[in-house]
């Protein structure tokens, strides 16, 4: 295999001039409802990249881009996917007891960008796109790669943890308190981990939603402690909007590039 | 006051065998509303720390012509679904049972025969908790010890879902 010759890119401004587009923008996959009882339900999400949450009003997310995980593991079929210009649907159904997780599958896209003819380039894609086209060979190429994922989860019956499984690849969550079972008032613990270990010092960002009219973004930021984890009391009931990133490098196919992680999750604090 | 708790303690370290009874009376409003739907009733006795010690009554939508939809919405007795509704095998003996009509419905258990019978002595919070289709929700406690008898009815009123809920401990002769 041809290795990549690109030019190592630290962390630039011309980087996130261009992986700061997309995230300046909330992604977000809404379930109609996050905790059922009987014994089977149908739910529905919404999935879309907004700046309010959760009001649809800038993309979509492409509903073939999305996993539903069933408690025992096994994969979900997504049924009714509609893809509109600013937001997506599609339901599910349930029929196993227990914690199911919907999420963006894979997520890793690279960013290049040079010049040629005295024009500035940008491109962004796969790996295997990059190397198809030649991106990698253009003159002064720097490359960069991204891996986001996104995820919610809704539960029928009790509440399992199966689907927490980690892959031990790029930014994840392992959940302390589980994300069915967060009260407003009472504390929630989430651990994060990088690559498999404890991600220490990570800021995450916690926006209840329903913030269109509200005049404070009441965001609570935490960081991530020696254990990767983070601890916070939602104050009010409803929907919430979790983030976090971090930058650091990789090596893809011999050829060191910086690396922009992400992890979104949404989940709902029940009032007491 | 005195003497009832002291009775109770001597019971308990003579004879823990004695029978107690415990009375429970729900109030159901009757509603001036348009749309009106029988509420789903929860009443469970918890531990100071929230565990759940006795489940005494579930009452929802029963399953009909093989439908079991009303359990759709047990969830929304929230409470009480996070605190054990969630972990339990429906419908239960003794436990479940049809919404009922307003008016005051009036449960009665006996150590002897309930699950209370393995109620260590201690203190305890009787919850009982309702939600209505197109209504609203309403939860409230009681706190009591046992098994030491009431000398009169531990009360709490409700103030939209629920009416006057009592409490009444007795010891049998």
């Amino acid at each position: 295999m041809k290795h990549l010759a690109v030019k190592f890119l630290a962390a630039s401004t011309a980087l996130f001039a261009i992986a700061g587009t997309a995230s300046a923008h909330r992604a977000w996959i809404l379930p109609s409802t996050f905790t059922f009882s009987g014994d089977e339900q149908w739910v529905t999400v919404d999935a879309a990249i907004s700046n309010d949450l959760f009001f649809p009003n800038h993309h979509a997310i492409d509903p073939a881009s999305i996993l539903v995980t069933a408690p025992d593991g096994s994969a979900v079929e997504i049924q009714n996917a509609m893809r509109g210009e600013i937001r997506s649907m599609f339901d599910f159904k349930m029929d196993q007891q227990g914690t199911y997780r919907i999420s963006t599958a894979g997520g890793v896209s690279y960013f290049a960008n040079w010049t040629e003819n005295g024009e500035r380039k940008r491109w962004r894609g796969s790996l295997e796109q990059l190397q198809a086209d030649g991106i990698d060979q253009k003159p002064d190429v720097e490359i960069s790669q991204a891996q986001r994922s996104n995820e919610s989860f809704v539960t029928l019956g009790a509440p399992t943890t199966d689907v927490f499984a980690t892959t031990g690849s790029g930014l994840e969550l392992n959940p302390v308190t589980h994300p069915n079972d967060i009260f407003a008032g009472e504390a929630a613990s989430f651990k994060l981990l990088l690559d498999g270990a404890p991600a220490q010092g990570v800021e995450v960002t916690i926006v209840p939603g329903n913030d269109r009219y509200r005049d404070d973004p009441a965001e609570t930021k935490v960081t991530t402690d020696t254990e990767g984890l983070i601890t916070f009391t939602p104050d009010r009931a409803g929907p919430y909007w979790l983030t976090a990133s971090s930058e650091g490098t990789i090596d893809v196919d011999g050829a060191p590039m910086s690396q922009r992680l992400s992890y979104t999750m949404t989940f709902e604090a029940l009032p007491f | 006051m005195r003497a009832t708790i002291t009775l109770a303690g001597m019971a308990l370290l003579s004879s823990p065998a004695i029978a107690e009874t415990l009375d429970i009376e729900i109030g159901i409003p009757r509603l001036d509303v348009a749309e009106y739907h029988r509420p789903y009733v929860a009443a469970w006795i918890a531990r100071p720390d929230n565990s759940v010690a006795a489940n005494l009554v579930v009452w929802y939508q029963q399953e009909r012509r093989g439908e079991d939809e009303g359990e759709t919405w047990l969830k929304d007795l929230r409470q009480w679904w996070r605190r054990t509704g969630r972990q339990l095998d429906l419908p239960i003996d003794g436990v479940s049972g049809a919404t009922r009509a307003p008016g005051t419905h009036t449960i009665s258990l006996d150590t002897e025969t309930s699950g209370l019978k393995d109620l260590e002595p201690g203190d305890y919070v009787l919850n009982i908790e309702t939600v209505r289709e197109v209504g609203g929700r309403e939860m409230v406690q009681i706190p009591f010890s046992w098994p030491a008898a009431t000398d009169t009815p531990l009360s709490v009123s409700g103030e939209t879902e629920l009416g006057d809920i009592t409490l009444n401990i007795t010891q049998d002769e």
